[in-house]
């Protein structure tokens, strides 16, 4: 059943050409002796290029698993795979475009950033509780680093030390849940936990495992309460770095979060497209409760930011929320809209965070009120940044808006109307909140109107980001069969 | 000919998008070409719609039978959701789409003089038509709230950008109220869809048609509980959009804020998607629950009647009047449909086509003024009437056509729905008249202050009204009179339509 090491191998090439990538990172930055420049962007560049077109060829089928039941290889972990590399390959550009870390050195941030992505291959593919563990720390050490990144400055620093405060703390906390269920079931493959906890009746163990278990996995994808990190280290991060925790761990903890609940705590009915619980332990609702008052303290607490990377932080937060109500209904239909939403937030966020990229590199800072007039100083990023705004508001015709029609859409079809309305009115609210911005951009007048330039490589990524969030807006039936054909996922 | 009858209804929608993109398309400084591109954008919708009034098929009813619609187009556009680009055009959608074609066309001639950010404004207001006519046309709810949606983000930018002082309150007011409401709209079509299904298929439809017949709906839908909910989940939606009576307080502040062409298509388009959603959608979709709720809307209605009318009577801006005076006439067309009887619900679509060209007038009339003098306080004018004697003749015309003079199409419109709702809710009726007595006391008094009188030396050479700004006018008074005097062809555009209506609602009685 389960596939040795060496057969498994050949269904280990995208993990393989990133940590190829690495270790050539690693000589060229000994070799080359100019820690400085580009080619280390580059080389990072045609590695995650590499990884995306690895895993993209190979499809998953049926599903194996591999390394003795370690790692799975199936369409969910392969999704996941390539979306988190996609999110990776754009902060790459991003990064290399931006003023915050030129001048340092470049080949060791590209190492973070690689051996966070693969972290979060192998978050998104692990069944074993042990590999599971060891992945979230390969994608959450390096992320320290890459949050304090800007060394000499305090809030970048601050960034770092509260990063690894919480996560060591919620680490804590999850491998304590993670020995309880060892303890109650004596395995440590997810699938045979699952299987010996639907046959017995520990009720009081089960529930202190699955809640602590929550803390670790929504600390990764920053759920309240367990989000209080998520805004000083976006705040200080260097905002490509920025950029990248609020997509790239984010779906690879969405990614285990179902995984591990999914096959842990429920167990599939053939057929039906559903799960049930497997226990007397209601965890989904305990996620309904966190996902409405995720979004609504996100998207409460954004209204008040003047800063905008904080704003996005807070917002973020706010879509891990929506994000959530898939999470909670225990129907494929949910974790396909989670995962179709995933792919239309990498665009629009990205897309958000880059602009905001290109604005700090020419007015040097991030506040609201660094954006005033935008709108006649660089038209097109200042529309760009619009659109994604409203993309991430939900309204049509741009992508966010099917994202949150998928979402909503299983809410209602499971009947769990409250948080249909909750989510609906945190819509709302951050329709203010976004808007802001964009009346900072086009409604006032700047007190210095000179240009900003955007360079023609920037502005061509811009497009790149923008036109996905467009198209999938209008016509969107190609990522909702991926995202269908994707949930399979190995239960055995 | 044939490939443009065949698809005449998405040529009107989505050649003003083109058009759009032709504008973003221009280099800069091409100001004149970027006008007359969007003129001309606009103006052939307008051609297309009159190729409409002359093919449609007035025996006709649609409402509820797919294969009585006109110009229909129906294709599969996500097929794994069932979602289909399904429009058409029936006796309900057909004077709305007229009334928006020559708005629109109107509001890009009364938009000449805009200088600041030309390409932009026309661009974004090619947009917003496309939002309008796709409204209109089409057949599918999720089409349905996908054009309605985007008809606000360019209402959101043409009022905080190109607006008054107030512009980014009143902007952001706007867009959080209706999306408020349409959000509301979002839950209400997601459960319908998941709790109805297609007859031929067994799937789940978005198609409203479907859900008019009541086989198509679940268990669960047929609760009358859930019925309620759901209506009303739909009506603040609608409401918020008329706007009713306690949802309209968005509107003086748009209206007054926005720039003139903007308050036309505002007033006399925007504010019927509202009372047309009630009609196309939730009437004949919750009969039983309308007909339930009659009596509290047709209240509502009466409400926006004397309320409007009082609010304007305190008013000292000019545009805010009119603002307030629009708030008294939709109330118009929820008493006439909230009584269900065929002579209210033809007065209430009459109105909605009447008020349009009225309200529309009234904005570029107090645009007219306001573009010379830079205010729009009614105490701050006085005796105009001397100086500009062609201004006065027009916006009496209008403020008369406003108040329900017979000759004019307002008259028409209120008398039907007098005569309509009188025969059901007599003191309603009753009431609704005598709120006529405020309606005109408002309109003479106003009149009074600013044109009659003393003249106020300030304004001794205020320039007259000149060709352009007639030339926008001019249509709707000829229309206006038109059918003030001659109903019938309006009335018949309609008639078969809004007849199949009342029977589908009055057959769950």
């Amino acid at each position: 059943m389960f596939l040795g090491n060496l057969a498994s191998l050949r269904y280990f090439l995208p993990e393989f050409a990133v940590t190829a990538t690495i270790l050539l990172l690693v000589v060229l930055h000994v070799v080359t002796k100019s820690p400085r420049s580009t080619a280390s962007g580059f080389l990072s560049l045609l590695g995650v290029g590499a990884a995306i077109f690895l895993a993209g060829v190979a499809p998953a089928g049926a599903g194996r698993s591999i390394f003795e039941g370690m790692v799975a290889h199936d369409g969910f972990a392969v999704f996941f795979k390539v979306l988190t590399a996609l999110a990776t390959l754009v902060v790459i550009f991003m990064s290399m475009d931006s003023r915050d870390l030129a001048g340092r050195s470049q080949a060791e941030y590209y190492i973070f950033l690689l051996s966070t992505l693969l972290g979060m291959f192998l978050l998104s593919s692990a069944t074993d509780i042990v590999m599971l563990y060891l992945a979230l720390e390969l994608v959450s050490i390096p992320s320290y680093l890459l949050a304090g990144y800007l060394k000499g400055q305090e809030r970048s620093t601050e960034a770092a030390m509260k990063y690894v405060v919480y996560g060591a703390t919620a680490s804590g906390v999850m491998i304590y849940g993670f020995s309880i269920l060892f303890g109650l079931t004596g395995s440590t493959q997810v699938a045979e936990i699952g299987r010996s906890l639907a046959a017995g009746k520990a009720t009081l163990p089960m529930l202190l495992a699955s809640v602590m278990v929550a803390v670790g996995f929504g600390y990764k994808i920053a759920a309240v309460p367990f989000h209080m990190w998520s805004p000083d280290v976006y705040e200080g991060a260097p905002t490509p770095a920025t950029a990248f925790f609020s997509v790239g761990p984010k779906a690879a903890g969405f990614a285990v979060l179902v995984r591990f609940y999914y096959t842990v705590f429920a167990a599939a009915d053939p057929g039906t497209g559903l799960w049930r619980l497997t226990s007397a332990v209601d965890w989904p609702f305990l996620f309904a409760a966190l996902s409405a008052l995720t979004m609504t303290v996100g998207n409460l607490v954004a209204v008040k930011q003047s800063n905008v990377k904080r704003l996005l932080a807070y917002s973020s937060i706010a879509h891990a929320g929506y994000m959530l109500m898939g999470f909670v209904l225990l129907s494929s239909a949910g974790i396909e809209a989670i995962l179709f939403y995933l792919v239309v937030y990498l665009f629009m966020n990205l897309g958000a965070f880059y602009v905001v990229v290109l604005v700090s590199n020419a007015t040097r800072g991030e506040e609201i009120s660094d954006f005033t007039g935008l709108g006649s100083r660089a038209p097109f990023a200042a529309v760009a940044l619009s659109i994604f705004l409203f993309a991430l508001t939900g309204i049509p015709p741009f992508s966010g808006f099917i994202g949150k029609v998928y979402l909503f859409a299983e809410v209602i079809h499971r009947g769990v109307y409250w948080l249909a309305v909750v989510a609906a009115l945190n819509s709302v609210v951050s329709l203010y909140y976004y808007t802001r911005i964009v009346r900072a951009m086009f409604f006032e007048e700047p007190k210095d109107a000179s240009a900003i330039p955007v360079p023609a490589v920037s502005g061509a990524l811009l497009v790149l980001l923008v036109a996905p969030t467009l198209i999938l807006g209008v016509y969107w039936e190609p990522v909702a069969r991926i995202a269908a054909d994707s949930v399979r996922m190995l239960a055995f | 000919m044939g490939f443009i009858d065949s698809h005449i209804l998405s040529f009107m929608t989505f050649l003003p998008l083109l058009g759009a993109a032709v504008i973003l398309c221009m280099p800069k400084g091409k100001d004149e070409t970027i006008k007359w591109i969007a003129a001309l954008a606009s103006f052939l919708p307008l051609l297309l719609s009159v190729r409409l009034w002359f093919t449609y098929d007035r025996t006709l009813a649609g409402v509820n039978v797919a294969s009585q619609f006109q110009f229909v187009e129906h294709y599969s556009w996500i097929p794994s959701i069932n979602v289909e680009y399904f429009v058409g055009a029936d006796g309900i959608s057909m004077p709305m789409l007229l009334l928006t074609a020559l708005l629109s066309f109107l509001a890009v001639i009364g938009s000449w003089g805009i200088d600041k950010k030309i390409r932009g404004y026309m661009a974004l207001f090619l947009l917003l038509e496309t939002g309008m006519m796709g409204t209109f046309i089409s057949l599918d709810f999720f089409l349905f709230y996908v054009f309605w949606e985007v008809m606000l983000l360019p209402m959101y930018f043409l009022i905080g950008v190109w607006g008054g002082p107030r512009k980014e309150y009143a902007a952001i007011k706007f867009f959080l109220y209706t999306l408020a409401g349409s959000i509301l709209m979002l839950i209400v079509l997601l459960a319908l869809y998941f709790n109805t299904t297609n007859p031929e298929t067994g799937a789940h439809t978005f198609n409203l048609l479907h859900y008019m017949s009541q086989n198509s709906h679940n268990a669960w839908l047929k609760g009358f509980d859930v019925r309620i909910l759901l209506f009303l989940g739909l009506f603040i939606g609608f409401a918020i959009k008329v706007p009713l009576f306690p949802f309209h307080t968005w509107l003086p502040d748009a209206h007054v804020e926005a720039p003139t062409a903007i308050s036309v298509i505002l007033a006399g388009v925007l504010l019927k998607m509202g009372t047309y959603g009630l009609m196309r959608i939730s009437f004949p979709v919750f009969p039983d629950v309308t007909v339930y709720f009659a009596l509290p809307m047709a209240i509502l209605g009466v409400i926006n009647i004397i309320y409007g009318a009082l609010c304007a009577m305190a008013q000292s801006d000019l545009k805010k009047l009119v603002a307030y005076s629009s708030v008294s006439h939709m109330g118009f067309c929820l008493l006439g449909m909230a009584a269900l009887t065929p002579l209210g619900m033809v007065g209430a679509s009459m109105q909605m086509f009447s008020h349009g060209m009225i309200t529309a007038m009234l904005f570029f009339l107090v645009g007219v003024v306001y573009d010379r003098a830079h205010h729009r306080q009614i105490d701050g004018f006085g005796g105009l009437g001397v100086v500009v004697p062609v201004y006065t003749a027009f916006i009496g015309f209008a403020f008369f056509a406003s108040l329900g003079l017979p000759g004019m199409s307002g008259f028409i419109a209120e008398q039907m729905v007098f005569l309509g709702s009188f025969q059901v809710f007599r003191t309603l009726a009753i009431i609704a008249a005598l709120g006529i007595i405020f309606v005109a006391a408002f309109h003479l008094w106003a009149l009074q202050r600013v044109f009659l009188g003393p003249l106020n030396p300030k304004y001794t050479s205020l320039e007259e009204i000149n060709g352009r700004e007639i030339f926008c006018l001019a249509p709707l008074v000829v229309l206006i009179l038109i059918v003030g005097v001659w109903p019938m062809p309006v009335l018949d555009l309609m008639n078969a339509s809004l007849l199949r209506l009342v029977d589908l609602v009055k057959a769950v009685i």
